[in-house]
């Protein structure tokens, strides 16, 4: 099993009035709450943020970089998600949005849109291997794959084994700028613009690499403010390559689909609507499907949780940007060398996340669903979340795992203790002989 | 030996809405109990496959999933109307499904065909006016 060590997504504990808002909520249930407080599960949270979105008290939080921490390098680059450029109606080009990331302390800027291109043509590449399972799943989402470790671990083998585009535009921006610059690799720090806290726990606890090419993340929500008032300038680079509407389009669901096999690929966002799909896959009902997108937020990486602007008006704001791009495929844009020049395979397989498993014996683990449905039966079914777990049968399984008791389900103690209260009055009412 | 998981799911005829919440469940407590792998796979395509048959054929059943140390077991019972030719039945594309149903996308007649196919032991019973029985076993070693 693959144990996480790091999670984005915390708790404030001073914030949290232990409510059930989040614990119903999380797609993979990792939620309890606990002594009046809300826990994450951490061997069962994805990071894929709902909790944030839902929390009405801001007690979830997303860990990120802040603009200080790159000065822990002699040189940085930042890395945008494309998503960045949503951020911002009536933006014609994203040079506006770089030049404005250098002003506020980066020596240099590396657009992740440029490795959306380059991975597109890898997959393209990779897809060519009809050995592989079908439907191949994006790996772009870090949530989604974390979500299949926990719940489909058998389509793992369905998942593409080339790395996420912030990894090889990290890869590229520092080959690029050491050449450049003539310094060593390890006085570059690359830090990515995230809209989502999945993408910063990607960094650090890295998905089918070792180790991640990037160094930190800033929320995009911390830059939005600071690179406002620098909008105005133009690329001072003569050599700066665009990247193509393709990579633009990975901000936005279907974008990385469209790109890569748009004759046969199946598209979803929204965590609970990607289940659904894989529930699909997993019973074999996705037949002659080639490629599958997932995100887990919905509209796709714009409508990430550490995002400024409302998701459905940021995809209209790079729609409309893209429009005017010219109409050239990274197949025709990316030189085939770039390929073989900087890693674009995992070098860790996906390992599946046995956390939801009761036990490792098939005999003990049959025991306790017994015991489960057992206590079930004696349970009210409301799924109110009032004993702290997201439903009953999640309580039911909680008491058979040892977390808690059937006395911190309401109902059931209600009714225990109004059988005590009719047996004290029978007491009560016993008359001297 | 009795089996150590036993769950009977009541299914509806014609009932669309609730189609494949018995054979969610049956994947949900597999994947609890650490059976996946090529079993998972088998069960969840035949569970799934003889779910919406009761749906769309029977007038209505149930099915039962018995989990014991060497196999899983599926089994599906309805109250008719009954199959008149069962080797009709088991052939690939061939099918009674109502407009309705193959207007959901049903009714490819692949249905029987798959369960055989993905169960290690598949045993058909069926009597016209009575019902239909059918047995699958899934060996887990």
């Amino acid at each position: 099993m693959e144990a996480i060590r790091y999670h984005s997504v915390r708790l404030d504990k001073d914030r949290c009035r232990g409510c059930t808002n989040c614990l119903t909520q999380c797609p993979t249930e990792a939620i309890r709450v606990r002594g009046g407080r809300a826990h994450i599960l951490d061997t069962l949270c994805i990071d894929c943020g709902e909790c944030i979105r839902i929390c009405d008290y801001h007690a979830k939080v997303a860990e990120t970089d802040s603009l200080e921490d790159i000065r822990k390098f002699k040189y940085s680059i930042a890395l945008p998600a494309p998503s960045l450029y949503g951020q911002f109606r009536n933006l014609r080009n994203p040079v506006y949005v770089l030049e404005a990331l250098r002003a506020i302390g980066f020596d240099d800027v590396f657009e992740v849109a440029r490795g959306a291109d380059v991975v597109t043509r890898a997959i393209r590449e990779r897809m060519r291997d009809t050995s592989l399972p079908r439907p191949m799943i994006s790996s772009a989402c870090p949530a989604v794959v974390r979500l299949i470790q926990v719940r489909f671990p058998d389509l793992l083998d369905h998942v593409v084994d080339v790395r996420q585009p912030m990894e090889v535009a990290a890869s590229i921006a520092r080959a690029e700028f050491c050449k450049a610059h003539g310094c060593r690799p390890e006085e570059v720090g690359c830090f990515f613009i995230t809209p989502c806290p999945a993408k910063m726990t990607a960094i650090r606890s890295p998905l089918g690499q070792a180790k991640s090419e990037l160094n930190g993340a800033i929320s995009m929500t911390d830059i939005y403010g600071l690179i406002l008032p620098h909008m105005d300038a133009m690329m001072k680079n003569p050599d700066f390559r665009p990247s193509t509407r393709y990579g633009v389009g990975w901000a936005m669901s279907n974008g990385e689909a469209n790109a890569v096999c748009p004759q046969s690929s199946l598209s979803v966002d929204g965590i609970t609507n990607v289940i659904g799909v894989l529930e699909e896959l997993e019973n074999d009902k996705l037949q002659d499907l080639e490629f599958l997108e997932g995100n887990a937020c919905i509209g796709g990486c714009v409508g990430g949780c550490l995002t400024f602007e409302n998701n459905y008006v940021a995809k209209a704001a790079i729609r409309k940007m893209v429009t005017a791009m010219p109409d050239v495929h990274p197949d025709q844009d990316v030189p085939v060398n770039m390929l073989t020049k900087y890693p674009m395979k995992n070098d860790v397989p996906f390992r599946p996340n046995d956390a939801m498993k009761l036990d490792d014996n098939l005999l003990v683990a049959m025991q306790m669903m017994n015991r489960m449905n057992e206590i079930m039966e004696r349970l009210p079914g409301y799924d109110c979340g009032s004993c702290g777990s997201p439903t009953c049968k999640t309580f039911a399984e909680d008491i058979v795992r040892g977390h808690c008791n059937e006395m911190d389900c309401i109902h059931v103690m209600r009714d225990k203790l109004k059988v005590m209260a009719q047996e004290m009055v029978a007491l009560a009412q016993t008359r001297r002989e | 030996m009795d089996a150590l998981i036993r769950q009977t799911y009541p299914v509806a005829s014609a009932d669309y809405t609730s189609a494949g919440q018995a054979s969610g469940d049956i994947k949900r407590r597999l994947k609890k109990l650490g059976i996946g792998g090529d079993v998972l796979r088998r069960v969840s395509v035949a569970s799934y496959e003889v779910e919406l048959n009761l749906v769309i054929h029977s007038l209505g059943g149930e099915l039962t999933l018995s989990v014991y140390p060497e196999y899983v077991e599926l089994v599906s019972r309805d109250v008719g109307p009954g199959i008149p030719d069962l080797s009709l039945a088991m052939r690939e594309g061939w099918s009674t499904a109502s407009d309705e149903a193959r207007s959901l996308g049903f009714g490819a007649g692949m249905g029987l065909p798959n369960m055989k196919r993905n169960a290690s032991d598949f045993e058909i019973k069926s009597e016209v006016g009575v019902g239909t029985e059918i047995t699958m076993k899934f060996n887990l070693a």
